[in-house]
């Protein structure tokens, strides 16, 4: 009995997050002169107003999704993998650059795309492990790490559209030279969306869910994550542990970078990583690191992302305001997560 | 180049490290405090419109500074509020904030893109600025950037040469002790995050107002300065002084980027002006590296006086952060 009454607590608190967060972003859209309810219209028309328009959503939610997944390893050993833009980025000129070589080799394109998605784990991993090592090794805070990684990344990405790699002629902004349409992957018919990629995506957050729940790996995972200090001295090797979620979390990126290339953009750009590595985080912390729920509010993100494209062009605000939903979504959360944290030890204590 | 040339290049650096400093120095205080505002990239973009908007608006620009300085306060109180009061992980709140107020700032800012802006005027101090080499460095700049040359003594001199600096660092370190000496710590913390939260918007409006006068939405070129700002307050040991000369060494590599240009035609411009990022890599490494084990067991394998010399380089260039950064305090 008391158990249902405090999972009834709980709710009331999350739904109470999830009110406030539209409270406020009814609040900015009154300050700033837009009609509400014809905004959110727009946003959930965007989304799911067509085929063409759900199937962009897929399309968004792919690479989201390994980005979250790929995080929760590293927030399970207590670590905050900021890095992630570049890493995806990482993953996308690895995937980049052997499409490239074997462009004119005459191997089967399927054979080209799957060295191309390792080859995009590979530096993901690369770019991972370099955050990691500088963390565990060289005491560098992960967030400053990963931060720098992240820049020298979009510097790198930039010196290669407009140097080695650039379209002939000159360089532009738009990126590299596209791929023939046969060393794309395989889409369905008048979309963007590929099968290939969604079963990635999907078959990657049930890779890590197990990895997490049904593993000795995860479960000394959590225990660094939890206690790095208890674990050491429970004989837990925590340095290898963490470089360990590192290189896991910089796969999943690298994957990610790979798809951007591979089912997406098919070429490298300046901004292939998208943002989804800062919203992997904001993600990760909405579902407080539940692995189950990755996939349903990974989607709901994506649907705010694709959604906000045609507000600018609609309504003329800015695409932003999906942003502000989604940081006010988990703000709120951190907000009544505290609240509720306070309200049932204050009900402790009348009780004791 | 001229020394002309050069001179009015490193008084440009001097008038563009103003808002890094601003922000470095806002952040130093606040962690002294034991509160880590991670959000201070976002803040810095959100309070430029903001200021902008307002001094637009009302053609003030002192209301803009006000409008800058109030907003980083604002957000400030929001990240004190839920990390402090309702014990939430400061860097989660302070991560959300930093991407929250950057949406904030391009959502809000929109009408405003491109509108021509008042900027704030050159203010020579008259005699000083006659001196040679001197004079053209430090006193023919604006307002801004005499008051960040004061700041970065107040703030030290506040920190390390007074009770409530002692104070200050005493809730940083070791809050449970300050209480017991009758600190009101978490008041204290709640307005050491709001004035370090002050200052950090006041970079805003030095952005918006002066150094890169005008609001362009996503291409106004700020994002990315509050993260640097992050790194500095390591940089400089927590100290107001060196990570003001961290902020004046990032100043002068950006400006050294753009001046090698041209004789690196092979380059492009975004790969120089973001070379600062490696090296801010490589010194947090250099000032984080004495602090991890196996340097300390690889120091001892060492012959006597080699293991001196090594340890002594270490020693002077390592950092530890206030004791208590980023932890609750509970009173009981």
């Amino acid at each position: 009995m008391n158990n249902q009454s405090s999972r009834w607590i709980d709710l009331s608190f999350r739904f109470g997050a999830i009110l406030l967060a539209f409270l406020f972003t009814v609040a900015v859209l009154i300050f700033s002169g837009a009609p509400p309810l014809e905004a959110f219209g727009q946003l959930a028309l965007g989304a799911f107003g067509s085929v063409e328009n759900f199937a962009n959503v897929m399309v968004a939610w792919v690479p989201l999704l390994l980005a979250t997944a790929g995080l929760l390893v590293t927030f399970a050993a207590g670590l905050w993998n900021i890095g992630m833009e570049g890493q995806i980025t990482l993953g996308a000129i690895f995937a980049t650059g052997v499409l490239r070589m074997m462009q004119d080799s005459g191997l089967p394109p399927l054979v080209m795309i799957l060295v191309a998605i390792v080859a995009g784990a590979i530096g993901g991993a690369l770019w991972a492990g370099l955050a990691g090592a500088l963390k565990t090794f060289g005491g560098v805070n992960e967030i400053f790490g990963g931060l720098g990684l992240d820049f020298v990344a979009t510097a790198i990405t930039l010196w290669l559209i407009f140097g080695p790699w650039k379209r002939p002629g000159i360089g532009s902004m738009s990126g590299t030279v596209p791929f023939p349409r046969e060393m794309w992957m395989p889409m369905l018919p008048h979309l963007r969306l590929s099968l290939w990629a969604l079963a990635i995506g999907i078959l990657g957050t049930i890779a890590v869910y197990f990895l997490l729940q049904g593993t000795y790996f995860g479960l000394r995972l959590k225990a660094v994550g939890r206690n790095r200090r208890a674990a050491n001295l429970a004989g837990i090797p925590t340095s290898t542990y963490m470089m360990n979620a590192f290189l896991i979390c910089g796969l999943f990126a690298g994957v990610a970078g790979a798809i951007q290339v591979t089912s997406v953009y098919h070429r490298l750009i300046p901004s292939i990583s998208s943002n989804y590595g800062w919203l992997g985080l904001l993600v990760a912390m909405l579902i407080n690191f539940q692995p189950v729920w990755a996939a349903p509010v990974s989607l709901f993100f994506a649907a705010l992302n694709i959604g906000s494209i045609q507000l600018p062009i609609v309504l003329k605000l800015d695409s932003s305001l999906s942003g502000v939903l989604q940081g006010a979504l988990v703000l709120a959360f951190l907000m009544m997560e505290g609240a509720r944290q306070k309200f049932s030890k204050g009900q402790g204590e009348a009780r004791s | 180049m001229t020394t002309a040339a050069i001179l009015t290049g490193l008084a440009g650096v001097m008038a563009a490290a103003a808002p890094i400093v601003f922000a470095t120095i806002g952040e130093t205080l606040t962690e002294r405090a034991g509160v880590i505002n991670l959000s201070v990239n976002g803040t810095i973009v959100l309070s430029a419109m903001t200021s902008f908007a307002v001094a637009v608006t009302t053609d003030s620009i002192w209301l803009g500074f006000l409008a800058g300085m109030l907003t980083g306060a604002l957000v400030a109180l929001v990240l004190a509020f839920t990390s402090l009061t309702l014990k939430q992980s400061q860097v989660a709140v302070g991560y959300v904030l930093a991407l929250m107020t950057l949406n904030l700032a391009y959502f809000l800012g929109n009408p405003f893109v491109g509108v021509q802006g008042p900027r704030v005027p050159s203010l020579p101090i008259p005699g000083l600025s006659g001196i040679p080499i001197i004079g053209p460095l430090f006193f023919n700049q604006n307002a801004l950037v005499y008051i960040s040359f004061v700041l970065i003594f107040a703030a030290w001199f506040w920190v390390f040469r007074t009770r409530p600096g002692l104070m200050l660092r005493g809730i940083g370190e070791r809050p449970a002790a300050a209480f017991v000496r009758g600190a009101n710590v978490p008041l204290m913390r709640y307005t050491y995050t709001m004035i370090g939260g002050a200052l950090v918007g006041l970079a805003g409006p030095t952005f918006s107002l002066s150094v890169k006068a005008g609001w362009k939405g996503t291409i106004s070129g700020l994002d990315g300065f509050g993260w640097i700002a992050l790194a500095l307050v390591i940089f400089g040991g927590w100290n107001p002084i060196r990570g003001a000369v961290g902020a004046y060494l990032f100043g002068l590599l950006q400006w050294l980027g753009v001046v090698l240009q041209p004789s690196l035609p092979n380059v492009p411009s975004q790969v120089l002006q973001v070379a600062p990022f490696p090296l801010m890599i490589l010194t947090l490494l250099l000032v984080n590296i004495g602090n991890a084990d196996w340097v300390d067991r690889t120091l001892a394998g060492l012959p006597p006086d080699a293991r001196r010399v090594a340890a002594g380089v270490l020693r002077s260039m390592r950092v530890s952060p206030p004791a208590a950064l980023g932890t609750t305090f509970e009173k009981d």
